[in-house]
């Protein structure tokens, strides 16, 4: 009769040990720990310079990408806060129209539009939902639905900043492998940025909104100011978003405020597992490529994103990069089964 | 000009009713968040204008039809996704709206964009009622949003089916213990919210054409009557489509009509400032949402 086997896993030493602080004994865990983190940045730095592989248009891809890796960041640490936005598009429209703005009306170069979107951006839109923080769950997803929606038919009724039409002509960015680097630093930097922030203390608060308010009001802690300051920090990698592509494509139409800003990024966490933000940056590093070569298929794409997120968040709730991370950090090895027990 | 802003405020006001009715009955019944209403409210008028133009069955079969279709629509949702993430409130949210966006842009992308895409009314002319002209397609509107709002209390408030649906809604546990099965009840509330939103499309649709950006707005309309009226309640439901239409009519004549869509977001606002649990909730639901 043949032996049967059963996988058995088990976590690997250096993480046995602890889970956060790691003893370092060797350079091989040394470099166990340090081999995803360095293949990331490498592997994003070195992508600039692969134009004469890909060329133009997939290096534009890549770029689009990264913005879209930054809403899908910073919408990965909202819903850290507990905090499910399914109207992206509010940041990204708001930083886009601050910059166009700006840079249209005052004639400012992106040198400073980009900064002053950012942080404005952020300001104005963590005003903006500070009223609705109070409600949680659907209550809030509900409304942020609602907000870019309003956005743009309060432009399109007002006709202030171009109306329909748009804010165009602006001043452009440098040429492509500067703009890519740009964007590129902005990721690495918002990654481990939101990385290290989620592990501190104050980032414990945080995720202990989440997990059970109550208590976290029976603490002392207010729990409003905690969540529109976490709306501010999430904000700002998005508005950056919006402003940096105003820049880029030289134009800013309502669009900026259409739904597909909102549901890539969210499909980008789904899919790529949501909490670790690692996940997010994967999700929307793989998505937008795919999303990219399906676009002959026109408004069909958004269906697709649509069933995606209807797949994952059924039948595979947890994403890709939770998958990958266990494998990383576990054996298997086939074990036989014992026989009559 | 006074009575005109009665009349059409009213008219208006149902219209906001009925486009809600279909989500603010299953959310009360199940507490499911139905964000696929808007791609339900669309693929009904369209389903309708295929059964009427392409089909071509009578009217009144055609819309039956398309209720029908809706139903089952909604309990293949309930079905085949919703009952897989039940109780896990956010993933509920996030695939019923991936479902509804599914359905929209599925139907832009087949290319029901033009203006040929629309129902006819019932009975087409129009009727002068105090020196103000009105077709009897409003007329008919109020009629079935009337109808509707008595049968719909009837139903939830003395039938079994609708007590047993408003007891899991209560407490899903002690229900349980009753004998209600919570799964074949929520499929039900589904279905008929998806059948509720299929009349008002069919009933609200011929006064203009259909488009696929409707199917957000109607959400958004849910969404506002829901939240201003207080979930869960049905005069809350009706009280909030009373004053929201209204305002919107008044808005439109004395602002301007593309003021009439931030008339919601101003709502919503002032009714999360001022009294989050909306007009008519009660504290329980505060408790849920704050």
């Amino acid at each position: 009769m043949a032996a049967t086997y059963r996988k058995e896993r088990l976590d690997r030493g250096i993480k046995a040990r602890s889970d956060d602080i790691f003893a370092l004994a060797s350079y091989r865990d040394l470099a166990y720990l340090l081999l995803p983190r360095l293949l990331l940045i490498g592997g994003l730095l070195l992508v600039p310079l692969l134009e004469g592989v890909l060329g133009l248009y997939w290096l534009n891809v890549i770029l689009i990408a990264c913005t879209i890796a930054l809403l899908a960041l910073s919408w990965d640490l909202l819903a850290s806060v507990g905090l499910i936005s399914l109207g992206h598009s509010l940041f990204f429209g708001v930083g886009s129209y601050i910059a166009g703005a700006l840079n249209y009306s005052l004639g400012w170069s992106p040198l400073l539009t980009l900064p002053v979107a950012m942080v404005a951006g952020a300001l104005i839109c963590t005003l903006l939902i500070y009223p609705i923080l109070r409600l949680r769950g659907i209550y809030f997803a509900l409304i942020t639905l609602a907000l870019p929606l309003l956005f743009m038919r309060v432009i399109e009724a007002t006709k202030i900043l171009g109306g329909t039409e748009g804010l165009s002509s602006l001043s452009p960015l440098p040429g492509q492998p500067l703009v890519l680097y740009i964007v590129l630093a902005a990721v690495l930097v918002c990654f481990f940025g939101y990385r290290r922030l989620i592990d501190s203390d104050y980032g414990l608060v945080l995720r202990a909104i989440n997990d059970n308010d109550r208590s976290v009001m029976a603490s002392g802690i207010n729990i409003y100011h905690y969540k529109a300051q976490a709306v501010f920090i999430a904000a700002l990698p998005a508005t950056f978003a919006g402003a940096f592509l105003t820049h880029h494509y030289r134009i800013v139409g309502m669009p900026a405020f259409s739904l597909e800003y909102s549901i890539l990024p969210l499909t980008s966490v789904i899919v790529g597992g949501q909490g670790s933000f690692a996940g997010a940056l994967l999700g929307a590093l793989l998505l937008v490529p795919v999303s990219e070569s399906l676009r002959a298929f026109g408004t069909l794409r958004v269906v697709l994103y649509s069933v995606m997120l209807v797949i994952f968040t059924v039948g595979l709730p947890e994403g890709i990069f939770p998958y990958i991370r266990r494998k990383y950090h576990q054996f298997e090895r086939p074990v036989p089964v014992e026989e009559g027990s | 000009m006074i009575v005109s802003i009665l009349i059409y405020g009213l008219v208006n006001s149902v219209i906001l009713i009925l486009t809600a009715l279909g989500f603010s009955l299953t959310l009360g019944l199940s507490r499911v968040a139905n964000f696929a209403h808007g791609g339900i409210y669309v693929s009904s008028g369209l389903v309708a204008w295929l059964l009427l133009r392409r089909v071509g069955l009578p009217y009144p079969l055609a819309l039956l039809l398309t209720v029908l279709i809706s139903g089952l629509l909604g309990a293949l949702i309930y079905r085949l996704i919703l009952i897989r993430v039940r109780g896990i409130e956010l993933s509920e949210v996030i695939a019923t709206f991936a479902v509804g966006v599914a359905i929209l842009e599925f139907f832009r992308w087949l290319g029901f964009v033009t203006y040929e895409f629309n129902l006819p009314s019932f009975i087409p002319g129009r009727v002068d009622i105090a020196g103000v002209l009105i077709d009897y397609q409003r007329l008919f509107i109020i009629g079935v949003g009337l109808v509707l709002a008595l049968l719909l209390w009837f139903f939830s408030h003395h039938t079994k089916i609708g007590l047993a649906l408003r007891g899991i809604a209560q407490d899903e546990y002690t229900a349980l213990t009753l004998g209600i099965e919570s799964d074949w009840a929520a499929t039900l509330s589904v279905a008929l919210g998806s059948s509720l939103t299929a009349v008002a499309a069919v009933t609200i649709l011929p006064l203009g054409i259909i488009s696929i950006n409707t199917g957000y707005d109607v959400l958004l309309i849910a969404l506002a009557v829901a939240v201003v009226g207080g979930l869960e309640s049905t005069v809350g439901l009706v009280v909030a489509g009373i004053v929201l239409g209204y305002a919107m009519v008044i808005t439109s004549n004395f602002v301007g009509p593309q003021w009439m869509m931030v008339v919601y977001l101003v709502a919503i606002v002032l009714v999360l400032a001022i009294r989050p649990s909306g007009i008519l909730g009660q504290f329980k639901e505060l408790e849920e949402r704050v």
